[in-house]
């Protein structure tokens, strides 16, 4: 009997914080693997619609993106631009960008480059159709629709 | 003074300040981190054709979507809720009360598909030259994967080959609503598969792995009878069109 009542009078003891260092490097180290630094900078605004059949996009190597939405600059107006890597561009020069995108990638992994649209929610429908026209001009099949995840 | 300290040894250095710094590197990459896998609804753009082929198509092949400027959508000439679009795919894509407004929908049959791979073969071996070898080496795959399939399913009723799904947006159509009409459509699709695979094989249609071995029949005889025929086709400007 008594030997609980021992215990109990003693008080806690102070909490070691010595392991928290290396509680902290585990995280740090979990966020430095995971880490992807965004490659490009967003000279347009994109809010993406939300779906909820989506598939994910397996390999991000393979994945060139299209950003398509009204410019962040205000100078620029409201219509929606494309951007393509880190400029505006116009829709004539997807082609080129679909060959250089080719170029950087071995042959046999060209048919499996994913383009990615990217592309604001308020944006007309005119301009993706363009941007698509031409993605078909320069055989580049394989689009994906980037959304959010819905719901 | 000198002397003193020396035999005390190095002096060790403070670990307290780790974590802080630890820290300030964790918050660094937290802030900078973007955890978005990319996500989305993949398609596949049919290719330019150089001479355009008026293909003859049976109207009750083809479901017609459009959207128009203003969102709305029309649907086989009726104007429909988006909300209905999911079961209006899936009625298209079945037809359950044999309709003669939907594809009509065709028996595959082991026996038919024997003889048709027999067929193909003798015309495979007397091809005149590569080109046509080709071409009926493709029929040829074509019979055989829908025998795996009348193997794994038993008879099913398939979809006519030319059976798609139309969608025609407007040019000022929002994007969001675009997207919003292929995900139905898209929904409708997937719930057919997983009905059916739930009811063939007792597993989810998610579930089936495409880099089994043992799934990779499954998957691609259940997407042989609800195949994903959402057409990318040519735009057409809606507003032209009459309803």
């Amino acid at each position: 009997m008594s030997r609980f009542k021992d215990n109990s009078s003693k008080g806690t003891p102070a909490i070691s914080t010595a392991s928290l260092p290396d509680i902290i490097f585990m995280l740090l180290f979990f966020f430095m693997v995971t880490t992807v630094m965004r490659e490009v900078d967003l000279l347009v605004k994109v809010t993406l619609p939300e779906a909820t059949e989506t598939t994910k996009l397996e390999d991000k190597a393979l994945v060139d993106y299209i950003y398509i939405g009204p410019p962040q600059s205000k100078a620029l107006g409201t219509e929606p631009l494309m951007q393509l890597n880190d400029q505006f561009a116009k829709i004539e020069e997807i082609d080129a960008w679909v060959k250089a995108g080719e170029e950087r990638r071995e042959e046999v992994l060209k048919p499996k480059i994913t383009r990615s649209l990217k592309v604001d929610k308020e944006t007309a429908m005119k301009i993706v159709t363009d941007v698509k026209q031409e993605l078909r001009k320069s055989n580049a099949l394989k689009i994906n629709y980037s959304t959010a995840q819905g719901r | 003074m000198l002397k003193k300290r020396k035999r005390e040894g190095v002096q060790e250095i403070n670990a307290g300040s780790m974590a802080d710094i630890a820290f300030l590197l964790l918050i660094f990459f937290l802030v900078t981190t973007t955890m978005d896998t990319d996500a989305g609804i993949l398609r596949l753009l049919p290719p330019v054709v150089e001479d355009e082929v008026i293909m003859d198509v049976n109207k009750r092949d083809v479901y017609e979507v459009l959207v128009n400027d203003a969102d709305m959508l029309l649907v086989e000439g009726q104007m429909m809720d988006i909300k209905e679009l999911r079961a209006g795919a899936k009625e298209f894509m079945t037809n359950p009360a044999n309709s003669v407004d939907l594809p009509e929908k065709r028996r595959v049959t082991a026996a038919e598909c024997q003889q048709k791979i027999g067929e193909f073969k003798s015309y495979v071996a007397s091809a005149a030259n590569a080109e046509a070898k080709d071409g009926f080496q493709k029929s040829l795959d074509k019979w055989e994967d829908k025998l795996t399939a009348v193997k794994l399913l038993g008879e099913f009723s398939e979809l006519p080959p030319n059976a798609v799904i139309s969608l025609q947006t407007g040019s000022k159509t929002s994007y969001d609503m675009y997207v919003k009409v292929q995900n139905e459509l898209e929904a409708g699709i997937r719930e057919l598969r997983e009905e059916l695979s739930k009811e063939k094989f007792g597993r989810k249609f998610s579930e089936l792995d495409d880099k089994n071995e043992e799934d990779q029949p499954l998957i691609k005889a259940v997407r042989l009878v609800y195949p994903q025929r959402v057409s990318e086709a040519e735009p057409v400007d809606v507003t032209k069109k009459k309803p």
